[in-house]
């Protein structure tokens, strides 16, 4: 594939599918991989965490109240993408129709046709109506674990809750690892009075209570997932810089580092070619600490009812109904140990992660 | 041989195997020597031939595993070291046995007292404590020739010089008297001067106390006046073993003669005396600052180099030598204004000294530099093609990807590595090639000037003189001008037409090579010729100790 590519005119080695292919079969990172799967936990953890995140990235397709798919008078429908009025079935509305509703379904089924549902016929959001009991109800073969005190069901809402936990968590950590290496690599790099005043620029912005600030941000303005994503990502940012600035201090003073400036490259070159890569390894052990932090403070925040907005499934939304009913425990249970366990898994990836990129790991 | 009662140490058809992920690594392959009461034996051999693996094997040092001995008996005093319990090891390691190493800034704690690491040795061995320990630690820095030992005692390892460092080490190395010490590169990390003494030091505390030494190195000068007979190992295997006086005058393996011819030899080109100038600096200083106080006011200077003249032409080498800290390095790096220089500097005829950044970097492809260590100066994570064509990315820009390759594999044709292996990454190297590669990635842009910073000092011998004959065809090829700055005096008098001799970032002496290595003038010179070519110490306060 090479040869053909670099006849084409192009450096294969250039492209970042290239840089790839290299990157993972060079020895080192062959060193790492075995390092990374001789903590068996660590990697089974991380096989764990990301079936559970893939399969809820398909929430709509395990929990929702629409049918996966349906037949009728010979046509073939798929409520779950395509939202058809009542009329369509024969009802009365031209709203889109209730497929829980008994009368839609007795409609269906009364001209032959089949109606496919998902694992769960509830989503986040939907209101179990018949409940034999006042909400919150106790788990039963309808509602697996029970619902919450507005009569929603509660898997679905754990399902979709750890969904946008964890995007929330990775959307956070992307966006904050690429303000926090860019300001330490610039800290690092440059050093002298750049990195005096952003020390002292960060000193200053790390005793902002964050917390409170939120709290006020939320209170004057109704936070929506990017809103907050911005607000959190104000201050997460600084987790990475002290790791990457220590690592580019370090790398400005290296050998070929000096060589590349006696090839009189640019500093942005040099930066981004040959000391950004020493820094990725430092980077990459903290990923999983800073996924977990992210997820634990957005957790915090809707348990204290200033995160999300009212409605959304949210993990600590669920702790704050298991807070308010104790009589209820399937609600607190169930909060405390879907977070447990996703935090438990990243804690242990995160350790995997650091044995890999331990090079006192060699001789083991 | 003499008689079998009488050795020290016997080690018999010993092996040494390193298994890694399932890979063996053979690192001593059925090695057998011994070593008498009082001797001194040298272990010679290049990096990777197994010497210090040996070494480690006697005191039972290696990890175990991955280490382990498939074959192989060592006897100390008739006793069988492999297999032996803690206890009698803890009584061989330290008491019987002593062991000195190559670095002496790590082997000592920086944050004990000489005092206290010295007397700790003379508690966990002899029992000594408070004042019967001070006063043996008075005694044994007397001995190894620290001066002013009292007040010395509460010094910290960071207060006192490499030499000094490694006189503690020998110390504390002497503090049981052992009877075998192992010397593992002692005097690798030092200045000529001070390995000098060292040597001078460690041959005549042998003699005193009757120690035997097993001396291992790659300098065949240190074997030649310290060693009573010699090993020579070759990959993990001993290939030969002689008395001193008979190894050196009639080698009878291959690769023994192959490493006493290995010295680096010829002689340098002479320029044309046309040749026209093509840099030079008159009374350059590199001066950085001490600040102190609140508002960082410069309260004095560090003078790196303080007033530094010369001239390079044409095809025309100007070695600069001197001892660690004597300003080399920054004299290359300010006259290329890699750092901030003070004084004007004439390159091609036009003054540089006040060029911004933007302009030098137009400048870079005509002054170029090599750097001494062959492992940092390769970025691990970029093939050797795109380190060599990293230069012509900024100076070629209008090179096709084709144009650059082509480029790249004429420059590595020319330092002698195959053109075929340029997309492989530096580490499936060894150190000579990686050198190389590092001359090729200076030579693709076809400078006209090359400051060469210590390019042989962290090779092997043999592979030193490979490199100083390509650096000179190279040279002829091109008509080059070097700078080369080495602390080796033996590789500057091959390649140098004249030299700077410096110390303390001032000239001691500057002139033509001939002058300077067969008449030094000062005292300085004098006394860096002794140390490096005979290995002899100068008289008191000439040089530092």
């Amino acid at each position: 594939m090479s040869d053909t590519v670099a006849r084409a005119g192009i450096n294969w080695d250039a492209t970042w599918l290239g840089r790839l292919n290299k990157a993972r079969t060079s020895p080192i990172n062959q060193r790492r991989w075995r390092n990374f799967k001789a903590n068996r936990r660590g990697y089974w953890a991380m096989w764990v965490f990301l079936s559970l995140f893939i399969v809820s990235l398909f929430a709509e397709f395990i929990a929702n109240d629409k049918p996966l798919l349906v037949t009728f008078d010979g046509g073939i429908y798929t409520p779950v993408f395509v939202a058809y009025p009542e009329i369509e079935f024969g009802g009365d509305f031209a709203t889109e129709a209730d497929y829980r509703d008994p009368f839609v379904q007795e409609l269906i089924t009364e001209k032959g046709g089949t109606i496919i549902w998902p694992l769960i016929r509830y989503s986040y959001d939907t209101i179990n109506l018949d409940l034999p009991v006042p909400a919150p109800a106790p788990p039963s073969a309808e509602n697996w674990l029970g619902t919450d005190d507005q009569g929603r069901d509660v898997v679905a809402r754990v399902i979709y809750g750890f969904r946008i936990s964890v995007l929330f968590g990775l959307i956070l950590t992307f966006f904050s690892s690429i303000v926090g290496v860019t300001a330490g690599a610039v800290q690092g790099f440059f050093g002298g009075w750049t990195d005096l005043l952003f020390q002292r620029f960060i000193e200053i912005w790390t005793s902002i209570p964050a917390l409170y600030l939120i709290i006020i941000v939320a209170a004057v303005i109704e936070p929506t997932f990017w809103i907050l994503l911005g607000t959190l990502l104000l201050f997460s940012w600084v987790a990475l810089v002290g790791v990457v600035r220590a690592e580019f201090l370090r790398g400005r003073n290296l050998e070929y580092v000096a060589a590349a400036r006696a090839l009189g490259l640019r500093n942005g070159t040099i930066m981004f070619k040959h000391v950004l890569p020493n820094a990725m390894v430092a980077t990459l052990t903290f990923l999983p600490f800073i996924l977990n932090a992210s997820i634990t403070t957005l957790t915090a925040l809707d348990f204290l009812g200033f995160g999300l907005p009212p409605g959304s499934p949210s993990l600590g939304e669920l702790l704050a109904q298991g807070k308010n009913n104790l009589q209820a425990p399937w609600l607190g249970f169930t909060g405390f140990f879907v977070i447990a366990f996703m935090l438990s898994l990243l804690v242990f990836v995160g350790e995997a992660v650091r044995d890999a990129f331990d090079p006192r790991k060699t001789l083991e | 041989m003499s008689d079998k009662t009488h050795k020290l140490v016997e080690v018999t058809d010993l092996s040494v195997v390193f298994t890694q992920d399932g890979q063996r690594t053979q690192a001593v392959d059925h090695a057998s020597f011994d070593i008498a009461e009082g001797e001194t034996l040298a272990l010679v051999g290049e990096s990777g031939s197994g010497k210090s693996v040996t070494a480690l094997s006697l005191m039972q040092l290696l990890p175990y595993p991955p280490a382990s001995h498939p074959s192989g008996t060592i006897l100390y005093r008739g006793q069988s070291v492999i297999g032996a319990d803690a206890r009698a090891l803890m009584g061989i390691r330290g008491n019987e046995i002593s062991m000195i190493f190559q670095e002496p800034m790590t082997s000592l704690n920086p944050l004990h007292t000489i005092e206290r690491q010295v007397g700790e040795v003379l508690e966990v061995h002899r029992g000594m404590r408070a004042t019967a320990a001070r006063a043996r630690v008075l005694e044994l820095l007397t001995k190894v020739g620290l001066q002013n030992a009292e007040k010395r005692l509460g010094a910290y390892p960071h207060e006192l010089s490499g030499g000094q460092r490694q006189r503690v080490m020998i110390a504390m190395a002497l503090a049981n008297e052992p009877r075998l010490l192992i010397a593992d590169e002692p005097t690798t990390a030092l200045d000529v001067t001070v390995q000098a003494q060292i040597l001078k030091l460690l041959k005549s505390l042998s003699r005193e106390m009757g120690m035997a030494m097993l001396l291992i190195t790659h300098d065949l000068g240190i074997v030649r006046k310290m060693a009573d007979r010699v090993c020579v190992m070759q990959d993990g295997q001993i290939v030969e073993t002689d008395t001193t006086a008979r190894l050196f005058a009639s080698p009878a393996h291959p690769y023994t003669q192959h490493l006493i011819s290995s010295e680096p030899g010829g002689k340098p080109l002479a320029a044309r005396a046309d040749a026209p100038e093509i840099i030079s600096a008159d009374n350059l200083k590199v001066w950085f600052p001490i600040k102190k106080g609140v508002l960082k006011r410069t309260v004095d200077h560090v003078k790196a180099v303080d007033g530094v003249s010369l001239r390079v032409r044409r095809g025309h080498t100007v070695g600069v030598v001197g001892e660690s800290g004597s300003g080399k390095t920054t004299l290359g790096l300010g006259l290329l204004r890699l750092i901030d220089s003070d004084g004007p500097i004439v390159f091609m005829g036009q003054h540089i000294e006040n060029d911004s950044w933007s302009r030098l970097r137009a400048r870079r492809a005509d002054m170029q530099i090599v750097f001494q260590d062959p492992y940092g100066s390769l970025s691990p994570r970029l093939s050797v093609a795109q380190i060599v064509e990293e230069g012509l990315l900024v100076h070629g820009a209008e090179l096709s990807y084709d144009a650059r390759r082509a480029r790249v594999a004429a420059a590595l044709q020319e330092v002698g590595i195959d053109p075929a292996t340029m997309d492989r990454y530096p580490h499936e190297f060894s150190g000579g090639q990686r050198q190389r590669i590092a001359i090729a990635r200076a030579m693709v842009l076809k400078p006209g000037f090359v400051v060469l910073d210590e390019p042989t000092s962290a090779l092997d011998m043999s592979v030193q003189a490979q490199i100083v004959d390509l650096l000179r065809d190279l040279q002829r090829h091109h008509d080059l001008a070097y700078l080369f700055i080495s602390h080796d005096l033996k590789v500057v008098r091959a390649l140098a037409d004249d030299v700077i001799v410096m110390r303390n970032g001032k000239v001691v002496e500057q002139g033509a090579a001939d002058q300077i290595f067969d008449a030094p003038q000062t005292a300085y010179t004098k006394a860096l010729m002794a140390a490096a070519f005979e290995l002899e110490t100068a008289p008191e306060g000439v040089v530092a100790s």
